[in-house]
């Protein structure tokens, strides 16, 4: 199956690989830092009295949630030339992951802060604290625990997303592995390759994933 | 000119409605074949059998450590190289169906192994075989935790079919991309293709959602 692997061709190419990995690592930490910031406003917007900040906190959600990633990529891509907006693909592209992730991490917020029973809330009020404090001292301690492994299962989601910037000639991982086919067409070496450089990242943040799950959570003691 | 691209847009329409049912047709028959087989892997994992379970495990992690862009590259361009044809259609049905297998395999192994152990030793203990005790103890039992995410899982499969574009499946995403070389108005053209997507993919979303807290709901009287 695998007997005419090329090695050689891997190694010449690694330089090339390595700043892809690099591209991918940095997209991708950006866009999940920008997608908590775009998240947690969502999240308030989406859990706040106001019905108007509701509606388009629930617009937001619900839209980019029933739509593919790579049609709100398209969308920006081929989009914001339109209204004569002209910024560099991998902007697009940052953009693009930051709206999407975004949307997912105020879910995830989301079922954080409700996750926190009624009554703690009541207690807290009770006992004269106000909005702020009660968030500080009773609510988010809670909230943070459950919030930590899904939103680590949603930085994997980015990394793997991440991929389809390609499409939008981004160099990330995924453009190398395209690269190297369309020069020497040796797909088999460039694709396996790249896969295999997207299941380290995959394998690092699977073990953070589990550690963070095993050591967050707080576990009823009753 | 925009109302003359709009126009346009409504007068190539019916060729979105196209894309729609490929899209449809590619997806229901990746989410079929991979619940069949989804299932049936799921079960041989929640039987702690070892032949079994280390293949299948790394299966699902490589499956799920790599971005769906890149499968669908490796389907296409690398098994021609082993000696399996496929057309585009064909490659992308069997990309889909190895990705849905992958996720629907943890979903269903994890719908098992939250039946309580006592119905296994008592099913058993009724003198049931093993195929009886999992059809009319532990399934029914499972279907329970497995069918919201099951649902969730149909959801992300219909969006991952957008990235079979690539490979040149004339979906709904590749028609926006073909619509927006001849319409140049981004937003306009690929908002279309997202409110297409949105009218598939909404409905199974609450229908996820409902089924969570139905059968939630059910869980707590027990």
């Amino acid at each position: 199956m695998l007997e005419g692997f090329n090695f050689r061709i891997i190694w010449e190419y690694m330089p090339l690989f390595l700043e892809g990995l690099r591209n991918t690592f940095l997209i991708s930490i950006l866009s999940i830092f920008l997608a908590l910031i775009v998240g947690v406003i969502a999240c308030g917007g989406r859990l706040s009295r106001w019905k108007f900040l509701r509606g388009i906190s629930i617009i937001y959600i619900e839209s980019i949630r029933s739509t593919p990633l790579l049609v709100q990529i398209y969308f920006f891509y081929f989009g914001l030339p339109t209204l004569g907006i002209r910024i560099p693909e991998i902007q697009t592209g940052i953009l693009a992951l930051m709206l999407n992730s975004g949307a997912y991490i105020a879910e995830i917020v989301r079922a954080g802060i409700t996750s926190v029973p009624n009554g703690q809330i009541e207690a807290g009020m009770s006992s004269g604290l106000n909005y702020f404090q009660r968030m500080r001292f009773i609510i988010l301690p809670q909230a943070i625990g459950v919030t930590v492994p899904p939103l680590l299962g949603q930085a994997i989601v980015l990394v793997k997303d991440s991929a389809l910037l390609s499409l939008i000639s981004v160099m990330e991982l995924t453009r190398c592995g395209q690269v190297l086919t369309s020069e020497r067409f040796m797909p088999t070496e460039a694709f396996f390759t790249v896969a295999f450089l997207y299941l380290c990242i995959y394998f690092c943040l699977k073990y953070l994933a589990d550690w963070s799950q095993k050591r967050l959570i707080f576990k009823e003691t009753y | 000119m925009i109302a003359y691209y709009f126009q346009r847009l409504i007068e190539i329409f019916p060729f979105f409605l196209k894309g729609l049912w490929m899209t449809v047709i590619v997806s229901c028959l990746g989410l079929i074949f991979g619940t069949i087989f989804g299932f049936i892997m799921g079960v041989l994992r929640s039987q702690k059998i070892r032949l079994f379970n280390w293949p299948i495990g790394i299966f699902v992690s490589v499956i799920r450590g790599t971005p769906f862009v890149v499968q669908i590259f490796i389907v296409f361009f690398i098994f021609p190289e082993w000696g399996i044809q496929l057309n585009a259609i064909s490659a992308a049905v069997l990309a889909l169906t190895i990705l849905g297998t992958a996720f629907i395999c943890e979903i269903v192994a994890g719908g098992i192994k939250a039946v309580p152990k006592g119905q296994w030793e008592a099913s058993a203990s009724s003198g049931l075989s093993i195929v009886k005790q999992l059809r009319l103890v532990i399934i029914p039992q499972a279907l329970r935790t497995i069918l919201p995410p099951l649902v969730g899982q149909y959801v992300l499969l219909i969006k991952d079919s957008s990235v079979v574009s690539v490979i040149g499946v004339v979906e709904l995403t590749r028609v926006g991309w073909l619509t927006v070389v001849r319409i140049p108005e981004g937003l306009m053209v690929f908002s279309l293709v997202g409110i297409l997507y949105f009218v598939i993919s909404y409905p199974l979303i609450r229908l996820s959602n409902g089924l969570e807290k139905k059968l939630s709901v059910g869980q707590i009287s027990l």
